[in-house]
């Protein structure tokens, strides 16, 4: 089972501020970490390998720091990885994301499983997974809390939907987006951690990739983005004082209003 | 502070310290409440290699001694040291394996410690034999098939949870001290049995049962050593553990340093933190100093044992002996500083308290262990060194 995992560095903090300039987000100062979401795809990944064998090859597209996410990546269970780097692939939106992961997994000798986060904790979109499978086209399943089975070609998972799970049987290869129910992502370990630390990770860019620079990085997105700006926050809220029965009969009067009742 | 530690060791102390936060914060509170064994945790320190840390390379280790361990110890000790006991007993268990065991014992048993897919345990106490180890009556008959174990065992870290067993027992109770032999024992050996396991007034997460030997055989192969040897291996992988005992107490003493501080500079009374008053922060600089002397202690101990050194049972006596004595006064005033709430178990601070104390009694009570240090004092003196 030949397993391939998609991670991102994203800046470890809620707290995100961005350059009014350049529309982009201000990294400097703000600890790197891998995008919590990956990391259960990173985990299940490597149990799909624990219980079926092959191999977890993690890809990550981003600036040369994002080998960090893809050492700790092998320190706890990854095989190999591959950086996507090129300051061609700057500014990339969804779209021109999943295109410069797609033509990368391409590349591989052989993929079955392809494992996505649900989404990043700083972009949100959850586009990224879906367009790929679209780029590669093989089938989709996105939620996924859950993998039942793999046999002869086809996996079993879960998915989450509002009303609670469906059971999707998908042929391989296939990808699949998961939610953090799926598992409790594993702690690296010391001998991980050493292989980590002398691992060779290539970086493969524009050119290994055999892709036109047009179709990549800012030049390759479909979306610009205009201007960010924090919403502002707008307090609506009333404290209603006095007796109990006049505060209730006040709200009474105003969810009446309000025509909520 | 600079500690001079390598890659390696800071790579084991992170990773411990990670695991310590992650995986046993979350849950300590629960565990020392319900006295239930770690086992979750011993599986996430097998999974993250730390049963390796102290195991020979050729054995699926990887090779560290006596510092490694101690680092380890010492950052599971930090935020619960009943579970750092649990991990650290199965160091202790195959000590005597290490370094007295032959070639087809290690391989039978190691790499199974090393993966932590076996635990081990250490068993010296009787109810006649404390401090005075030569009292011990458990004993160990030749017989055609091997030895045959008669006895009960005391206070055992470890009983019933762990797989493997070094029993002290004796060959021949006539020669005493000079009479006893050192066995590993299996825990599915017929014969071989658990009593009652112990209510604790700390380290509760740990397990300390009995253990019971009725006509239980044990195989010729499992002796360790020689016949006769048993008191030397025990006294000698005694000195061994002590500094992680110390590294036990140093853990815990600053798990209760930083409680203290974080407690006084937010609790306000007066209009201030107590943190401003000079009373506290004399304290807290008393029970950093403290802890600061006691880990250069333990670190200097265990560096002497991974030196090769000969002779060690001054130094570890030494660095156990302080560890312990400091762990109990920080975690005694940590309390203190956390006033009426720290005597609840709300917080922190009161298990830690409850559990520096065995760090002083076991692995040789630290009065037992001032005599040995003034015995080798003396002796150091005759010989004019």
């Amino acid at each position: 089972m030949n397993i391939v995992v998609c991670l991102k560095q994203v800046p470890g903090t809620t707290e995100v501020r961005i350059d009014s300039q350049t529309n982009t987000l201000i990294r400097e100062g703000i600890k790197n970490i891998v995008n919590p979401f990956d990391t259960y795809a990173l985990e299940e990944g490597v149990r799909i390998k624990e219980r079926y064998g092959g191999k977890v090859t993690t890809v990550s597209m981003g600036p040369p720091q994002a080998e960090e996410v893809l050492r700790e990546a092998i320190s706890v269970g990854a095989d190999e990885a591959i950086l996507l780097s090129d300051s061609a692939f700057a500014g990339a939106d969804t779209l021109a994301t999943a295109y410069t992961l797609a033509r990368a997994i391409s590349k591989l000798e052989q993929y079955d499983i392809i494992i996505c986060g649900r989404q990043t904790i700083d972009g949100d979109t959850g586009q990224v997974g879906p367009e790929l499978a679209e780029m590669l086209g093989i089938p989709f399943v996105a939620y996924v809390s859950k993998i039942e089975g793999i046999d002869n070609g086809y996996m079993r998972v879960q998915r989450m939907v509002e009303e609670g799970h469906e059971v999707i049987e998908t042929p391989l290869p296939a990808v699949i987006t998961v939610v953090k129910e799926i598992n409790m992502p594993r702690l690296p370990s010391l001998r991980g951690l050493a292989k980590a630390k002398n691992a060779v990770i290539p970086v493969w860019a524009a050119q290994e990739l055999g892709v036109d620079r047009n179709t990549v990085g800012l030049l390759g997105s479909a979306t610009r983005v205009i201007k960010i700006f924090f919403p502002q926050r707008v307090h609506h809220g009333e404290i209603l004082q006095g007796e109990l029965d006049s505060q209730a009969d006040s709200l009474v009067n105003k969810l009446r209003q309000a025509r909520v009742i | 502070m600079e500690y001079f530690l390598t890659e390696q060791q800071k790579t084991i102390k992170a990773l411990a310290r990670r695991i310590a936060e992650e995986r046993i914060l979350p849950v300590r509170a629960e565990l020392d409440e319900k006295e239930e064994f770690p086992w979750a945790i011993m599986k996430d320190l097998a999974d993250a290699d730390m049963f390796r840390v102290f195991i020979p390379e050729e054995y699926d280790g990887l090779g560290g001694g006596c510092l490694e361990l101690c680092l380890v110890v010492e950052e599971l000790s930090r935020v619960c040291s009943g579970v750092a006991i649990s991990y650290a007993a199965t160091a202790l268990g195959c000590s005597s394996l290490l370094e007295y065991g032959n070639e087809e014992q290690k391989q039978k048993y190691l790499p199974d410690v090393a993966s932590g897919k076996r635990l081990a345990a250490f068993a010296l106490t009787e109810s006649t034999a404390g401090s005075d180890a030569s009292a011990i009556k458990t004993t160990a008959s030749r017989e055609k098939e091997g030895y045959v174990l008669n006895g009960t065992k005391q206070f055992i870290t470890n009983g019933g949870e762990a797989d493997i067993y070094t029993i002290i027992a004796l060959t021949n109770p006539e020669r005493g001290s000079r009479g006893a032999s050192a066995f590993l024992v299996d825990k599915d050996t017929p014969g071989f049995s658990f009593g009652k396991k112990e209510k604790k007034m700390g380290i509760r997460a740990s397990t300390t049962r009995e253990l019971i030997f009725r006509n239980c055989l044990v195989p010729e192969e499992n002796l360790i050593g020689k016949e006769g040897m048993g008191f030397i291996i025990t006294m000698r992988v005694l000195d061994r553990s002590r500094p992680g005992i110390g590294a036990q107490a140093v853990g815990l003493a600053q798990g209760a340093l930083e409680a203290a501080v974080d407690y006084a500079r937010q609790r306000i009374q007066f209009g201030h933190p107590i943190y401003s008053l000079q009373a506290v922060q004399h304290m807290l600089a008393e029970m950093a100093t403290q802890v600061e002397a006691a880990r250069l202690l333990v670190y200097a101990a265990a560096r002497t044992i991974d030196s090769g050194a000969k002779d060690f049972t001054e130094e570890a006596a030494m660095a156990k002996v302080f560890a312990s004595d400091t762990a109990m006064r920080v975690t005694t005033d940590a309390v203190q500083i956390f006033g009426g709430v720290g005597y609840m178990r709300d917080y922190p601070v009161e298990k830690m308290m409850r559990d520096a104390k065995i760090t002083q009694i076991y692995e040789g009570s630290n009065q037992v262990l001032r005599s040995t240090i003034a015995l080798e004092l003396r002796k150091r003196r005759a010989r004019r060194e």
